[in-house]
């Protein structure tokens, strides 16, 4: 895959429109098809990322500039959470007030998910695996 | 306070800076603790960051709405973060390409459970209908998720608040879970941990490995639209 001209400056301004713009054609998307289905959730920016995909898979390249931005906000994408997690605290007490039953449904469905979602995953690809195509 | 100091005060507290940069400042102290800890899954950066931020606003009387005004640029940034995804997505591209089998099936199953196991456990514990409806799409990133539970009768806030808590329930137990099941393909994990944790445990994934870190961002995505899709079935059988 190609990266881009190694001398070039990063063209950090570039790369993060075209982030915006792919998650202001999926949010135009949702606002159209919610005209016809009122009932369609659906956030803009996930529609944004199968865009910017799709745009990455026609090109074939990534772009150093594109590379190194959307690097930059992934290894920080902790950060971006904390707002919300901070409006939690703020109204942990909701928790409290139904108390056990919602921890414990919590934990107990997030560990069932995780060892289901991993135990399938792993049993299909090493299904692939056996049969052929092995690589990585 | 001294009257100079509370003067200071009334001028930074009436603007975004002051809790825009405290955001930045307590993640960055954050991120510092669990590199330290060299990412021990219970140093996870955005409950010690969110930690030092309650902190302070509990100290200084500060309202969430105030402290929001600051923290909705980081907050923003969700947006652009997400279409960001698209780009280790597409440098795996023939590892995900070979594993669409594999990310079906685990899709399927992973989100069936975390939604039918969070409401039988409730349900058995005896939580009201509004709580089970808030409680369904708990382990989809949070607009479709406060979106869907109000669809089904639930309350949007406090499924926005059993969000977070999933992902960072997630984020928390992911990595120990997994190396108990001494599970070494990074696919597998970050698929799992997209699907039952959303953003928090992708961000989670993100520190562990690139590769997992891409999965973990499909299977968010693909997780909320499932969800959608059987909510929107659910709605359809139970009103007919």
């Amino acid at each position: 895959m190609s990266v881009g001209r190694e001398g070039e400056p990063l063209n950090v301004v570039g790369a993060l429109a075209a982030l915006l713009l792919c998650q202001l054609a999926g949010e135009t998307i949702v606002v159209a098809a919610r005209q016809v289905f009122p009932a369609f959730a659906f956030p803009g920016p996930v529609i944004g990322m199968a865009l910017l995909f799709a745009v990455l898979a026609a090109r074939g390249s990534i772009g150093r500039s594109l590379d190194a931005t959307a690097g930059g906000v992934l290894r920080n994408l902790s950060l971006l959470f904390v707002p919300a997690a901070v409006g939690v605290v703020q109204y942990g007490p909701i928790l409290l007030d139904y108390g056990l039953a919602l921890i414990a449904a919590l934990v107990v469905s997030t560990v069932l998910t995780l060892v289901v979602t991993v135990g399938v995953f792993i049993a299909f690809a090493n299904r692939d695996d056996a049969e052929g195509s092995h690589d990585a | 306070m001294t009257p100079e100091i509370a003067e200071i005060w009334v001028y930074l507290s009436a603007s975004p800076l002051l809790w825009l940069s405290a955001t930045l400042i307590a993640y960055v102290v954050a991120d510092a603790i669990s590199m330290r800890l060299k990412r021990h899954p219970l140093a996870n950066p955005v409950v010690i960051a969110a930690g030092i931020l309650v902190g302070l606003l509990a100290a200084t009387k500060t309202p969430y709405p105030a402290y929001f005004e600051g923290a909705q640029f980081v907050h923003f940034m969700l947006g652009p973060a997400t279409v960001a995804l698209a780009v280790p997505l597409y440098r795996n591209i023939r590892l995900v390409r070979r594993s669409l089998l594999p990310m079906a099936m685990a899709l399927v199953a992973g989100s069936v459970t975390a939604a039918a196991s969070a409401v039988a456990i409730a349900w058995l514990f005896g939580a009201p209908g509004e709580v089970l409806a808030s409680l369904a799409p708990k382990s989809v990133t949070a607009p479709i998720a406060m979106e869907l539970a109000r669809n089904l009768g639930g309350i949007a806030s406090l499924a926005a608040v059993l969000v977070i808590a999933t992902g960072i329930i997630g984020a928390i137990i992911v990595t120990p879970l997994m190396n108990a099941m001494k599970i070494r393909n990074y696919a597998a994990r970050g698929f799992a941990a997209g699907v039952a944790s959303h953003g928090i445990g992708t961000a989670r994934a993100f520190q562990v490995s690139e590769l997992a870190g891409a999965f973990a961002g499909i299977a968010m995505g693909l997780n909320g639209a499932l969800t959608s899709l059987l909510v929107l079935l659910w709605l359809f059988v139970a009103g007919s």
